[in-house]
């Protein structure tokens, strides 16, 4: 299980590092969008992982944080999701005028000069 | 409880429910919008002088939210260098609202709900003691702050807009990589508990702990644009509109708050085995900042360009101040901080009210005319200009106001900026029989050399923009736009009259946050006794 995720973090952070570094504007939103699912997933999983586990408790269990995931980290994904959200959809109309504006999807406004 | 103690969480309420009310509202009814910004505005000023009032004191206030148990809940923690920061915001705010209703809050749609969810996400970024209500509130500012950049339009500002928010973005990545790994390890999110938890981190756990913080601190530092991670700023807010960078010059100094306060309270005395982690690093990337600073400044042909640069000098100042890590730099950082951030927002509008005048291509036009001269020199000569150019009212207005901005920020006498250099560097030279390290000597050399540049750097823009060739038509400047710059210039001067009990406070909030004692017992109380 460790494994998988951290892999599937680890994959999801490298090709969102290499898209952000490409020049398209709509590279650059991809990338940013893959590197965020790698950092949701890697604040969920500081609360620990566990397969084949209760989704918060077993009858007559007592609670501690051996028996159940840290139900903060949770919380804390869901608001990084919900900002991520806002903050990716605010970049898509920056990206849509400026390419209105500049003519081009470069992310400096201007074709490199060959 | 009484009403009193609610009275911390009005910086952020208030323009939260202005904001709202004024989405609401719509640009149907512009009157009641405006009445509603002023409402907010002039409360938050009220507000913040009465908590500064208050916050002159020993003990911590807190606020706790919903009034939970201090280490569930989120706690709103207000001290000396968080009223500070309110103060100025309140004061930034009112001066930028102001200047902004003359002409350029009806450029574009929403400027004034944006604004006033700016102010709420910069009160609350300096009121919250909890990590990620920290970040919340670093969303909620640098949400309004792309607006606010992007208002007004025009291919410039969506250019340098991009590129701001796309660098933001990946800061706020880092900074929640940094808070999760911070709470996987410690267990806790409250700033106070966890500096109360810094001395018990396993050996094991504590290079993780410190990498988590470091990835924090470069989110963090992003904001603060320290070198190198500052290139998007100069171009950023020359492109803004006057009152939009006005309040973005207060932005940049939030990453060096919260470099201040977390690791002060992280890595200060009670850090345990971290304590000093990471210092040399703020102190280098200051100094870099201020040399980057430098030569921007002196590079730059344009009036706006030169603030930006001016920016990034301050803060490389402020961070090398920091990274000195020593209780009086501190204090005179301090100083420096409140000095410069209303120099700088007064810079900002009184350049928006020069270009006003000129061409656009002018600056660049003066440069050339330097250099390669053109034929008008020798008709000039001829002439008989016994009198001079004529300069208009309002032009030399202006320019007393551009003369003050540099006596400010190049740091001379007689005003505050001067004062501050000196309550930094004067701890820095210590007693005339020790020895001064290297890196204290640098320090000394980066600050008066920084100094130096702005003040080339501005004479020889002012010269042009006021003396050589006066503006070709003569801006058309409302009161409501003079008086704002007028607020902002009076109140450095009143930092330099009163410089005594303002230079006490100052000190007395730098030696809290090195001590952060009296903060932890102030968030934690009993919490702290407590624990086993």
């Amino acid at each position: 299980m460790e494994l998988v995720v951290s892999l599937a973090i680890g994959v999801l952070t490298g090709s969102g590092v290499w898209l952000l570094l490409r020049s398209r504007t709509f590279q650059v939103i991809i990338g940013l969008s893959l590197l965020s699912y790698a950092v949701n997933l890697f604040i969920f999983s500081t609360g620990g992982l566990r397969t084949g586990a209760a989704a918060i408790l077993e009858k007559g269990q007592e609670g501690s944080l051996a028996q159940f995931a840290d139900p903060l980290p949770q919380a804390l994904v869901l608001t990084a999701i919900v900002i991520g959200f806002a903050t990716t959809a605010l970049l898509l109309v920056v990206l849509l005028a400026a390419r209105g504006l500049t003519g081009t999807d470069h992310v400096d406004g201007r074709e490199r000069d060959r | 409880m009484g009403w009193m103690d609610h009275l911390v969480a009005a910086p952020v309420l208030v323009p939260m429910m202005a904001g709202a009310a004024m989405i609401l509202a719509g640009d149907r009814w512009r009157g009641a919008v405006v009445a509603l910004g002023l409402l907010s505005t002039v409360l938050l000023v009220a507000t913040a002088g009465w908590l500064l009032m208050l916050a002159d004191a020993p003990q911590v206030q807190i606020y706790r939210l919903g009034d939970w148990p201090v280490t569930f809940g989120i706690v709103l923690v207000h001290d000396r260098v968080s009223a500070l920061m309110l103060a100025l915001v309140a004061v930034l705010g009112l001066s930028a609202f102001v200047f902004s209703l003359a002409r350029w809050d009806r450029a574009g749609a929403h400027f004034h709900p944006l604004f006033q969810f700016q102010l709420m996400g910069l009160n609350g970024a300096f009121l919250t003691g909890d990590l990620f209500n920290l970040f919340v509130f670093f969303e909620v500012m640098l949400a309004a702050s792309y607006g606010l950049a992007l208002h007004g339009s025009g291919t410039a500002r969506v250019r340098a807009g991009m590129h701001y928010i796309v660098v933001n973005l990946v800061a706020s990545l880092l900074f929640l990589i940094g808070v999760s790994v911070v709470y996987g390890i410690s267990g806790t999110l409250n700033l106070a508990d966890l500096a109360a938890r810094m001395r018990d981190v396993a050996a094991a756990d504590r290079a993780l702990l410190e990498a988590g913080l470091a990835v924090m601190g470069v989110a963090f530092l992003v904001k603060a644009a320290i070198w190198p991670l500052g290139f998007w700023l100069p171009a950023t807010y020359a492109a803004a509109t006057g009152p939009a960078a006005a309040i973005l010059s207060i932005l940049s100094k939030v990453g060096a708050y919260a470099v201040l306060r977390v690791w002060m309270l992280l890595f200060g005395g009670e850090g345990g085995d971290s304590a000093g982690f990471g210092g040399p690093v703020i102190l280098a990337g200051g100094l870099l900042t201020i040399a980057f600073g430098s030569i921007a400044v002196l590079a730059t042909q344009n009036l706006s360009r030169l603030a930006g640069a001016s920016v990034l000098i301050s803060s490389g100042t402020l961070l090398a101040a920091i990274g000195a890590g020593q209780v009086a730099v501190t204090g005179g950082a301090l100083f420096y901080l409140a000095s410069s951030v209303l120099a700088l927002a007064a810079l900002f509008l009184l350049i928006e009210l020069v270009e006003r005048g000129r061409d656009p291509g002018a600056d660049v036009l003066a440069v050339t005319r330097e250099i390669f001269g053109t034929g008008d020199e020798e008709d000039g000569a001829d002439a008989p200009e016994a009198a001079g150019v004529a300069i208009p009212a309002i032009v030399a207005v202006l320019g007393l106001g551009f003369m003050a901005c540099t006596l400010l920020l190049a740091g001379l006498p007689p005003l505050s900026g001067f004062l501050a250099k000196f309550a930094m560097l004067a701890p820095l030279l210590g007693p005339a029989d020790a020895s001064i390290a290297v890196s204290r000597w640098v320090l000394v050399t980066a600050f008066i050399l920084s100094g130096l540049a702005t003040l080339v750097a501005m004479v020889r823009v002012g010269i042009d923009a006021f003396w050589a060739s006066p503006p070709a038509t003569v801006p058309r400047v409302s009161l409501l736009e003079l008086a704002p710059v007028g607020l902002l210039i009076g109140l450095s001067v009143a930092l330099t009259v009163a410089a005594a009990p303002v230079m006490d406070y100052m000190q007395a909030a730098a030696a809290s946050l090195h001590a952060p004692g009296a903060y932890l017992d102030g968030v934690l109380g009993g919490v702290r006794g407590a624990r086993p």
